[in-house]
């Protein structure tokens, strides 16, 4: 049914599940970071159900070839602009400054 | 007082209102017994759009029968269940 939100699987085929674990890697915990001084007291800027909410509401596309912390990005770019934090324009001034200095220097990364 | 107690047959809604909505799809439409009564908890729906969530919803576990949620597709035991916490907003008594 067209009208199942991207992230309710129950009951669908979804084939084998790799269950190892592994170490996020330092963009994860950056990502992880970010996130918990967004939601953490004193800023409190959202709660788990908005965060939710957010990540449901990519577009299919976005959600299948996202992995689980860029979704987080996905969802912390749309809140933050959501409640005002920051303007589409300011976060595009911004990741057009950092693409710039990538490309003069190289992804650091 | 809670609407629904444990043994109590309960309906969910065979509906797919737009919003951010806990009850899982392979629930909807389909008939299971309340099993336990988690306590009220504000409303995930609202709290998803940074309201309130209040007044605070009753949570409860409901098991649903195999056949009835697979509708026999599938290996399981017979007498098998499975279990999903939904709130009260979207459950409808059932007469037995």
């Amino acid at each position: 049914m067209t009208d199942r939100a991207i992230t309710d699987l129950g009951g669908l085929e979804a084939g084998p599940v790799d269950t190892h674990e592994h170490e996020p890697t330092l963009t994860e915990r950056r990502i992880d970071a970010m996130m918990m001084l967004m939601r953490q007291k004193p800023r409190a800027f959202w709660g788990a159900d908005e965060n939710r909410r957010t990540i449901e509401s990519l577009t299919p596309e976005m959600y299948e070839n996202s992995k689980y912390y860029e979704r987080w990005v996905w969802a912390m770019r749309a809140l933050t602009v959501e409640k005002g934090i920051l303007s589409e324009a300011e976060i595009e001034a911004r990741l057009a400054d950092v693409r710039q200095r990538y490309a003069a220097k190289g992804d650091p990364s | 007082m809670t609407r629904f107690s444990p043994g109590d047959r309960v309906r969910v809604p065979h509906a797919f209102p737009p919003g951010h909505v806990r009850t899982p799809q392979f629930v909807r439409g389909r008939t299971g017994t309340v099993i336990r009564h988690f306590g009220a908890f504000p409303n995930p729906s609202l709290l998803a759009y940074g309201l309130s969530g209040l007044p605070r919803l009753d949570l409860y576990q409901v098991a649903f029968e195999m056949d009835e949620v697979w509708s026999g597709d599938g290996a399981y035991a017979p007498g098998d269940t499975v279990t999903a916490d939904i709130y009260d907003n979207w459950l409808e008594p059932v007469e037995d």
